[in-house]
This record gives C-alpha cells, sequence and structure tokens, in this order.
C-alpha cells in the first residue's frame, strides 16, 4: 500500500488536509471571539439581558469550536517536524521565532483566560471576568498576526541571508515580520473571519426568526450579523483588490493561474469569467472573457500588456487549474456576501429586516460562505506558491523530510479517519447548540452586573444552571 | 560549560518541556484514571477539577515543539522524523481526550464514547510521550543533517518501560491532584490509588535509572565517573525524601503535600535525564551547539521570552488561583 505514491505528494495532501481543517475553527473563533467581547460590553454599558443571554448562548460555541482549533493545531506545530524537516531545518531560524511569539504571546493568552471566560463569571465578578473575555479576543488577533507573518514570509520572503548549511539566517527581523505582503494578508485574512463568523451569527439569527423562536434574542443577533456583513463586505472586497495588485507585484505567476494567463498579452488583456483551464494546450477552453478588463484590474489601464505563463519555465508553473478556480470560488462568495449586506440595507430601510422570510432564507443558506470562501482562498494563495515553500528560494520537492511513503499514507489515513470522526461529531453539536433556544441566565444577574470588587474568594455560591445537556 | 545563547535556550526549552511533563502531566493522569471511577458524578468533577486550566497546560507542549523549530531546528528536523510514530500517536491521542472535555457536556447517547475517548486519548498521548522518552534517552543517529536510523527503531524493550513508567507517573499526579482538589469518597479512592501509583512510579523510576546508564558509555561514565557521580547518591536520596512526603502526606490526609511531593518526584527524575544529555541535544549524535540556530534567531526569541515568560506565570497563576480549592460539584457552565 502506498508504495506506488510519492512522499511528497502524500505529504502535501497530509498537510492541505489538516492545515484546511485546523482553519476553518480560528477563521470562526477569531470573529467570535470578538463578538463576544462586544456582547459582554453591552451588557456591561446597558445592563439588558438579552446580551448576556447572547454572551452564554455563543460561549458554549465558542468553547467546542476554539476546543476544536486547539487540537488541530498541536497537529501543524508537529507537522512541520514530522514531514517537512528539511524545511524545518533550514527555514526553522525564521519561521520558528515568529511561530514561538504567536505562542508566548497569543496561545498563553487565550488559555490562561479562556478557563475564566468559560467557569469563573461567579468567581471573579463581571469586570474581572470582561478583562479574561477581551484577553482571549485579543490573542486571537495576535496569534492572527503572527501566524500570517510567517505565512507572508514563505510567500514573499524578505530580510534574510543563507549559510554554508543551507539554512536561511534572519538578518533583518523588521524586515521578516513586515514582510511585503504581510499587511494585505493579514487585514483580509482578519476581515474574513469576522466576516465569516457574522454570517454563522446571521444564518443562526435567521434560522430561529423563520422558526419564530426567541424572537428578541433572534432579532438582535441577526440585526448585529447584519451590520457587519454590510460594512465589511465592500471594505473586504477592496482589501482583496490591494492584496491582488500586491501579489502581482511579488508572485506574478500565481496571479496569471489565478486569472488563467497562459499567454502574454501585449496590448491589453482580458478578464477571463468562466472556463476549463487546459494545461496541456496551454489555454483556456471554453472561455467567456470580457476584453481589456483584465488589464484594467491589474493595471487601471485598458491597453497595459500583461505577461502570461509562457514567460516562466514550465517547471515554476503553479497548478492553473486549481488556482483558477478557487480563486473564482472566494470571488463569488465574496460577491455573494455584499449581495445579501446590500439586501439587508434595503431592508433595514423599508423596515423588514425583521419579517421578509427570502432574506432569512438566504441568510441560513449564506451560514457557511464565510468558510467556503477561506478555503478557497487560502487554496488559492497556498497552491498558488508552488513549486515552492519559500518562494523563489525553497521548492517544495527540496523541504520533505527523509520518510518513506507508507509512513506518510498510515498517518494520513489515520488523521482522514480521526478528522472526519472528531471533528464531524464537533460540528453536529455546534449545530445542535445554535438550533437550541438561547438559554436564560442566572435569574439573579438578569437585573444588570453585580457590583463586586474583583475576586469573590472561597467557592462559587452560584445556584446550578437552569437547562439541560445535550439531548 | 559556556553561559552562551545556545545554553540559555537549552536551559528555557528544558523548562518549557519540564512544565509540560508536570501541568499536563496531572491533567492527563486524570485521564487515565477515569476507568477507574465508573460513577458519572464522579467523572463530572474530575473532568471540571482540570477543565479550567488543560488548555493553558497543553499549551507547553506547542511551546516545546514551536521552540524547538525556532532555537534548535537540527534537534526538531531530526528527533521528529526519528519519532515519527510515536509523535502521531500522541497527536491522536490529544485530540481525542482535548475535544472530550467539550463534547462529554454536549450528549447524553454518546457520552460513554467521549469518556472513553477522554481515557483512551490521555492513555495513549501519555505512553506515547514515554515511547519517545525511551526513543531519545537511547540515541538517534543522524547523518548529513538528516535521520539516518530506522522506522521502528524507537519500538524497543528500554522504550515500552518508559512508556508505561510515564503512564503511571502521570497516574500518580493525577490522582494526587484528585486528593487535593475532591472531597469524600472520591478523593478517599484517589488516596488509595495514589499509594499503589507512588510504589509503581518508584519501581519504575528505579528500573529506567538502572537500564540507562547500558545504554550510551556516555552515560555510564556520567553517573558512574568522578566528580559527576555525586548526583549518583544525591538524587536518589531526594527521590527517597520525596517518597517519604508523599506516603506521609497521603496517611497523614493532607490535601496539597502529596501532589507537591509527587511533582518532586518528576522533578527530580527530570533532573536525572538532563544530567545524563548534557552537553548533548540529541545524544549522541547533536550537542546544543551543532542544533542552535544562528545566533540572530537566539536573540530575537530570547527578548520576548524574558519578558514574556514570567508574565504568562504569573497569570497561569492566577487562573490557578482563581480556581483554587475543592472542585464545587454544583459548578461548571455546562
Amino acid at each position: 500500500m502506498f508504495e506506488a505514491f510519492d512522499a511528497t505528494l502524500l505529504a502535501r495532501i497530509q498537510f492541505a488536509f489538516t492545515v484546511s481543517f485546523h482553519i476553518i475553527f480560528p477563521a470562526f473563533s477569531i470573529g467570535l471571539a470578538s463578538y463576544l467581547a462586544v456582547l459582554e460590553a453591552l451588557w456591561l454599558w446597558k445592563k439588558d439581558a438579552v446580551y448576556l443571554e447572547l454572551f452564554n448562548f455563543w460561549k458554549t460555541i465558542f468553547a467546542v469550536a476554539f476546543g476544536m482549533g486547539v487540537v488541530s493545531g498541536i497537529v501543524m506545530s508537529y507537522q512541520f517536524g514530522t514531514n517537512w524537516s528539511v524545511f524545518s531545518d533550514k527555514a526553522g531560524p525564521i519561521i520558528g521565532p515568529l511561530m514561538g511569539y504567536e505562542v508566548l504571546t497569543a496561545f498563553f493568552l487565550e488559555a490562561g483566560f479562556l478557563g475564566i471566560m468559560l467557569f469563573g463569571l461567579n468567581r471573579v465578578g463581571p469586570r474581572l471576568h470582561f478583562l479574561a473575555t477581551v484577553m482571549v479576543a485579543i490573542g486571537t488577533l495576535i496569534s492572527a498576526t503572527w501566524i500570517l507573518s510567517a505565512n507572508s514570509w514563505m510567500q514573499t520572503p524578505a530580510g534574510f541571508a543563507t549559510n554554508e548549511a543551507g539554512q536561511f539566517i534572519p538578518v533583518d527581523w523588521w524586515a521578516i515580520i513586515f514582510n511585503p505582503s504581510f499587511p494585505y494578508r493579514l487585514v483580509h485574512m482578519v476581515l474574513a473571519a469576522y466576516l465569516t463568523t457574522a454570517l454563522v451569527v446571521g444564518a443562526c439569527g435567521a434560522w430561529h426568526l423563520l422558526h419564530n423562536t426567541a424572537p428578541r434574542r433572534a432579532r438582535t443577533m441577526f440585526s448585529m450579523a447584519m451590520w457587519m456583513a454590510a460594512i465589511v463586505a465592500p471594505i473586504q472586497i477592496f482589501a482583496g483588490d490591494q492584496h491582488g495588485l500586491n501579489t502581482l507585484e511579488h508572485q506574478p505567476a500565481k496571479v496569471m493561474a489565478m486569472e488563467g494567463h497562459y499567454h502574454s498579452h501585449p496590448d491589453g488583456a482580458p478578464l477571463v469569467l468562466f472556463g476549463i483551464p487546459n494545461s496541456a494546450e496551454k489555454r483556456i477552453d471554453y472561455a467567456i472573457e470580457v476584453p481589456k478588463l483584465g488589464s484594467l484590474i491589474l493595471k487601471h489601464d485598458l491597453d497595459a500588456p500583461l505577461a502570461g505563463l509562457d514567460t516562466i519555465p514550465d517547471e515554476l508553473h503553479p497548478p492553473v487549474a486549481v488556482v483558477f478556480w478557487s480563486f473564482r470560488v472566494m470571488v463569488g462568495m465574496g460577491l455573494a456576501m455584499l449581495g445579501i449586506g446590500l439586501w439587508s440595507l434595503w431592508c433595514r430601510y423599508r423596515g423588514t429586516l425583521d419579517g421578509d422570510i427570502w432574506l432569512h432564507r438566504a441568510a441560513v443558506l449564506m451560514g457557511p460562505a464565510g468558510f467556503v470562501a477561506v478555503l478557497a482562498g487560502w487554496i488559492t494563495t497556498e497552491v498558488g506558491r508552488q513549486p515552492y515553500t519559500v518562494y523563489g528560494h525553497l521548492l517544495t520537492a527540496n523541504s520533505i523530510a527523509p520518510i518513506e511513503a507508507p509512513a506518510i499514507g498510515a498517518s494520513l489515513v489515520a488523521f482522514i479517519v480521526v478528522y472526519f470522526l472528531v471533528f464531524g461529531a464537533g460540528t453536529f453539536y455546534i449545530l445542535r447548540l445554535m438550533a437550541r433556544l438561547p438559554r436564560d441566565t442566572m435569574p439573579e444577574l438578569d437585573e444588570g452586573p453585580l457590583r463586586t470588587a474583583g475576586v469573590t474568594p472561597g467557592p462559587a455560591t452560584a445556584k446550578p444552571h437552569g437547562g439541560h445537556h445535550g439531548s | 560549560m559556556a553561559l552562551d545563547l545556545p545554553f540559555i535556550w537549552a536551559a528555557l526549552i528544558a523548562f518549557a518541556v519540564l512544565a509540560y511533563v508536570v501541568l499536563d502531566g496531572f491533567d492527563l493522569g486524570v485521564g487515565i484514571l477515569f476507568p477507574l471511577f465508573p460513577e458519572k458524578h464522579d467523572r463530572d468533577v474530575m473532568m471540571n477539577s482540570v477543565a479550567p486550566v488543560w488548555d493553558g497546560n497543553e499549551t507547553w507542549l506547542v511551546l516545546g515543539g514551536g521552540g524547538l523549530m525556532a532555537v534548535f531546528p537540527l534537534a526538531y528536523a531530526t528527533i521528529m522524523p526519528a519519532l515519527y510514530a510515536p509523535i502521531i500517536a500522541m497527536l491522536i491521542g490529544l485530540i481525542f481526550r482535548g475535544v472530550a472535555f467539550e463534547y462529554r457536556w454536549r450528549t447524553k447517547r454518546a457520552e460513554y464514547l467521549w469518556n472513553w475517548a477522554f481515557a483512551g486519548g490521555s492513555t495513549l498521548a501519555a505512553f506515547a510521550q514515554g515511547l519517545a522518552l525511551g526513543a531519545l534517552v537511547q540515541g538517534i543517529p543522524i547523518e548529513d543533517r538528516a535521520y539516518a536510523g530506522g522506522w521502528w527503531d524507537w519500538l524497543t524493550p528500554f522504550s515500552i518501560v518508559t512508556g508505561v513508567a510515564i503512564v503511571v507517573g502521570y497516574a500518580l499526579l493525577g490522582a494526587t491532584w484528585l486528593i487535593m482538589k475532591t472531597r469524600g469518597d472520591l478523593a478517599e479512592r484517589a488516596r488509595s490509588i495514589a499509594l499503589k501509583c507512588a510504589f509503581g512510579t518508584i519501581a519504575a523510576m528505579g528500573i529506567v535509572s538502572l537500564w540507562t546508564p547500558f545504554l550510551e558509555r556516555v552515560y555510564l561514565q556520567r553517573w558512574f565517573g568522578w566528580p559527576t557521580a555525586i548526583f549518583s547518591v544525591i538524587v536518589p536520596l531526594l527521590v527517597l525524601g520525596c517518597l517519604y512526603l508523599l506516603l506521609k502526606g497521603i496517611q497523614e490526609r493532607r490535601d496539597a503535600q502529596p501532589f507537591l511531593a509527587a511533582l518532586g518526584l518528576f522533578v527530580l527524575g527530570y533532573i536525572g535525564i538532563g544530567i545524563s544529555f548534557y552537553p548533548y541535544m540529541v545524544p549522541p549524535s547533536l550537542t546544543i551547539w551543532d542544533a542552535a540556530a544562528p545566533n540572530e534567531s537566539l536573540a530575537f526569541l530570547l527578548v520576548g521570552a524574558l519578558v514574556l515568560v514570567p508574565i504568562i506565570l504569573a497569570y497561569t497563576a492566577y487562573a490557578y488561583w482563581v480556581f483554587r480549592g475543592k472542585v464545587d460539584p454544583e459548578e461548571g457552565y455546562h
């Protein structure tokens, strides 16, 4: 078994599989942590119990998603060594410290305050509890910052030299961290996380509006989510465009694959809307294209020349079909998000936000759109980086560990079975939690926050929650 | 013994791994002990005793892995392939037990499945860590900046013994933790289990200690050569001291003493391994200095670590302080 496979291909599949599963959870928990901080702030400020109810409702869902993110993340931190040991040896001196800072500044912060956020309201009082919630939210954003800096450095490496052992040596940490694509990628990903969460919260609110359960809480979360979508979707499209222009500057081959430009266009390139990339014949079959629009978008000039993949040796081409399609999926999702955002504004203006059944159905349908877009976006950027791990400097084929294919194949099968089982169950539990009524909280807290001066000594005196576990 | 950046980092990585072992050790231990406590109520309390802190404990493992890649990339790049199977097994064990903390409360019908996931995952992760430890102590052959051994080298009688030793040791930490955090019948049974685990742990430490010097010449010289042989007298004496405090703490029904004494046992065992290893990062192939990243990497991360590690320890201690005292069976947000 697996002898026929190439170890590099199996390792790439394993990385793609584990990182795709992993990114789903942070994409959701980054946005949700900020949303929880906002909800708790609103509760402390307005003393309106609906916010505390929503906080407790989403807090439980956050705990499940965060747990899945933690365990799938530990796999990532060891996979570089098990499957990509040559990459680790060579790029470790630069990538390692960035990830080390992620652990020191973000993971401990999240983990340290998560326990207080989930279990500690009665022990520390509302203000310190709010501080814990904010710390968790900040932790998720710091984490995104470091890991995107590391990924961006692999895409647009800067500030380094090499030594005789073939390792990348840091020369200028400022240039490494703030490498050319980092600011664009960070903004694009954090906005994506916020949008993803907004769409999930919106779908949940819409579902409860359609079923007429807990109307006030459902209205509140649906309205908040639709504000988020309406404001962030257009900003995200602009940020994505800027990120694309940055990619054109530093990774032209990736943009050529995204656009399906096998050939150079000396006097204005078309925008290919759809078609079937045919890498063997170096053309897009059945292409539907708009003349000159490609140059207009990428160069802001109808007749600007645009180079194609014919200017790059064949062995350095990324897999065009995958990049071409994943990019279109991402853009399509982005436009759909813009659509639902504008639609919600129109309904708000007409005063039918709570009553438009078709908007609610569309919002439920759009619930997973953020995840689809995030995955498609990461596939675009990561597959588009091929054949390199460190762009222009280290080939993927030269990054692999000296592990035999059967070992990688066996671990891949194990991960696939475990992930579908464990994360399938987790997704099911999250969906079931969302379908549940946002549950009433402790009645004595409904009057607004208690006035306590910090830590309440001794064991908690809270009454057990109403509500029951599971089914 | 130069006090340079690689040496400082070796000490810091050693500290991170020790922090991981003693912290995650007790919450893995609680999972290992799950099958011995069949009552649902007991299991709820056991899980709630570690639920607020387990994630922070496991973060030290991520620091160990990420830190190793950052400051000793060559060690990371050779140890991980050499220990491929135990590492994958550990990760899968940690996945099952980690999600069980949340999933177990989400279902009545499948609760027994997640109980098994918690117990099995914890035990598998502990055993895999012990295997990895044993394989590392045996030594890892390296040629031309890559692992140069076979794919089953990690599986030997010695590594199986260290695997069992870690499972028993973690169970001891878990049992003494339960003595500290629970009341009544649950704490009583934890005491009797802790007693058995204490003798098991000491026996395992003895077997591993007597076996180790015959694996590598370097270890033999370290433990039976002058002046390092001084440690061969001091460490076992301190171990016996800890054992005395542990047994006395159980007998006199003290809350925290058994747990602290068990931690002491782990710290001493760890120091013993450290004495054996020095100056190697990957015995017998790589010294600390062979494996170290360039000084620019070490210095950059050290600045942050010196500021952040004390802060991390401070708020981690605060989190433990918030959840101090016995577990209230009525508590938990579920």
